[in-house]
């Protein structure tokens, strides 16, 4: 049996449905030992951490070292094999807490429904759940498309859209689903450093306005470090204490000091001879 | 054991997917222009291929009867052989073997990329269920287009036979006089038991199809493997289920 994070540790909150330009209040997020396997793989170890309501929170970390896993936790889309997860005290797989909850989840790749057009993938959120009548519908996927420079790309197939077009219109359609918890698995990979500074005032504007619950899972040192409230830093499937970014700079422990600073060795004798037969 | 195991949380899944999407019925309205746009692809747009492998089936079966009952003097009897044929089985088995392969595969196929590309994760975080949004629409398309395609590949399948009982001079039937035959001993009861059998086995097929999209895992390979797996579970639950079906139904 599956031991999950009483109700009691965090205010439950009346269910409040989605209407059109509506702030709603901000979750908190609670990770309680959360350890995942694979078969005999073990991927995350014994995982806890607490994200404030409206707090960005910034996860770190080597490829392959469990970030986004830990984000599909969180999402709600896997079974932890030890711990939980809870949102505002409730299991975030329980559809019921994603129909009290607006969660959105920005995927690296976009998840784009390349059967639907850009406008389609937008309004299929507000349509499915009855959000307002069509044209009211239009206008907020129409804004969501101006905020991300997408105003011409709305009749277009995902099929036809660059890949950092794809993660634009990604964000665009967590946009429009007015969130209370936005998740971004490596929310600026493939984007121009034009489009990464946007996005991360994005993500930082979202806070300050709507105080929008962020989880972070990105290498982009200066996206973590700029708006970031915490950064924590993840290494072979375990979560290193959470810090602020002013606070990870001054950290001098080499594993931290060696992911914030890697030095290129043009010398380095690994990468010798390396065209010999 | 473990192919045991594996098995009984395929059926387990596939059984459960089709509760929960039939849960979702009252909101079928919501989803009848992807029901339509699904009746298209896999009903509409099978008719052609559907008429032209019944009117090879009917025309064989007519073929082989006329070998078989010339000597016997009951050339008279190839219309109802091939009528009752084509209505209870011929009929409704080969036009689910033809869904299998044309439209099951491409269920799959769609369904597995969206599940190996995250597009179902996608649906999940925004609470919109799969069941409702993906496998709903196609099981009643199929519960739709099947009875059709059978009615069309029976009365094609029919005409295909009368073709070779005229033109073939050794049976030289007279189109009235075959389907006058065909008439004889067809009745609603058998027509029905046929439709029936369509029905089962279209949403048997698309069920499959349906729950082996959405259980692949991995990559590219895997979308593959899961095709074939889809064509290979639909073709043994059809003749399988055809079995059964003729056994409870008596005929």
């Amino acid at each position: 049996m599956k031991k999950h994070i009483q109700k009691e540790r965090f205010h439950s909150e009346p269910r409040q449905p989605a209407t059109i330009g509506q702030t709603r209040a901000p979750v908190g997020v609670e990770v309680r030992n959360l350890g995942k396997k694979y078969g005999p793989q073990t991927v995350l170890t014994d995982i806890s951490l607490t994200v404030e309501p409206g707090e960005i929170f910034t996860i770190m970390g080597p490829s392959g070292s469990g970030k986004s896993v830990l984000l599909r936790h969180i999402a709600g889309l896997e079974t932890p094999t030890t711990g939980a997860v809870a949102i505002n005290g409730h299991n975030p797989a329980d559809p019921d807490t994603r129909d009290r909850f607006a969660i959105a989840l920005v995927f690296q790749a976009g998840a784009l429904f390349n059967s639907l057009s850009v406008y389609d993938n937008l309004a299929l959120y507000p349509l499915e759940h009855r959000i307002g009548a069509r044209p009211q519908i239009r206008d907020r996927v129409m804004r969501a498309l101006k905020i991300l420079s997408l105003e011409n790309a709305a009749d277009k197939n995902p099929s036809e859209l660059s890949g950092g077009m794809k993660k634009r219109v990604a964000i665009a359609r967590a946009l429009v689903m007015e969130p209370q918890l936005l998740l971004y698995d490596e929310p600026t990979s493939e984007l121009d450093p034009v489009m990464s500074a946007t996005i991360s005032e994005i993500i930082a504007t979202l806070k300050q306005e709507y105080q929008v619950t962020s989880i972070v899972v990105s290498h982009d040192r200066d996206l973590a470090l700029t708006i970031s409230d915490r950064v924590a830093i993840m290494m072979r499937g375990k979560l290193l204490p959470p810090s602020t970014p002013a606070g990870l700079r001054r950290n001098t422990a080499p594993e931290i000091t060696d992911f914030l600073n890697p030095k290129i060795d043009l010398q380095n004798p690994r990468y010798k001879n390396m065209t010999t037969p | 054991m473990s192919r045991i195991s594996t098995t009984l949380d395929w059926l387990g899944g596939a059984a459960i997917m089709a509760f929960r999407a039939f849960r979702m019925l009252p909101e079928a309205p919501r989803i009848m222009k992807r029901t339509i746009e699904q009746a298209l692809h896999g009903g509409y747009l099978s008719v052609p291929i559907v008429s032209i492998l019944s009117f090879f089936i009917g025309a064989v079966l007519a073929l082989q009867s006329g070998y078989a009952l010339q000597d016997f003097g009951a050339k008279q009897l190839i219309g109802t052989l091939v009528g009752e044929a084509l209505v209870r089985e011929l009929g409704p088995v080969f036009v689910a073997i033809l869904v299998a392969g044309r439209v099951a595969s491409a269920v799959t196929a769609e369904l597995a990329s969206m599940r190996v590309y995250q597009e179902v994760d996608a649906l999940v975080t925004m609470n919109i269920p799969p069941e409702r949004f993906l496998v709903l629409p196609r099981l009643l398309a199929a519960l739709c287009y099947m009875p059709v395609l059978t009615m069309i590949g029976i009365i094609i399948g029919w005409i295909g036979g009368a073709f070779v009982c005229y033109y073939v001079d050794f049976i030289g039937i007279a189109p009235a006089e075959y389907f006058q035959s065909v008439k004889q001993y067809l009745d609603i009861t058998k027509l029905t038991h046929g439709l029936v059998k369509a029905e089962v086995f279209g949403f048997v097929v698309i069920l499959i199809a349906c729950n082996t999209g959405l259980r692949t895992r991995g990559g590219p390979r895997e979308i593959g493997f899961a095709v074939t797996d889809s064509v290979v579970y639909s073709l043994i639950a059809i003749l399988s289920l055809d079995f059964f079906i003729t056994k409870a139904l008596g005929g």
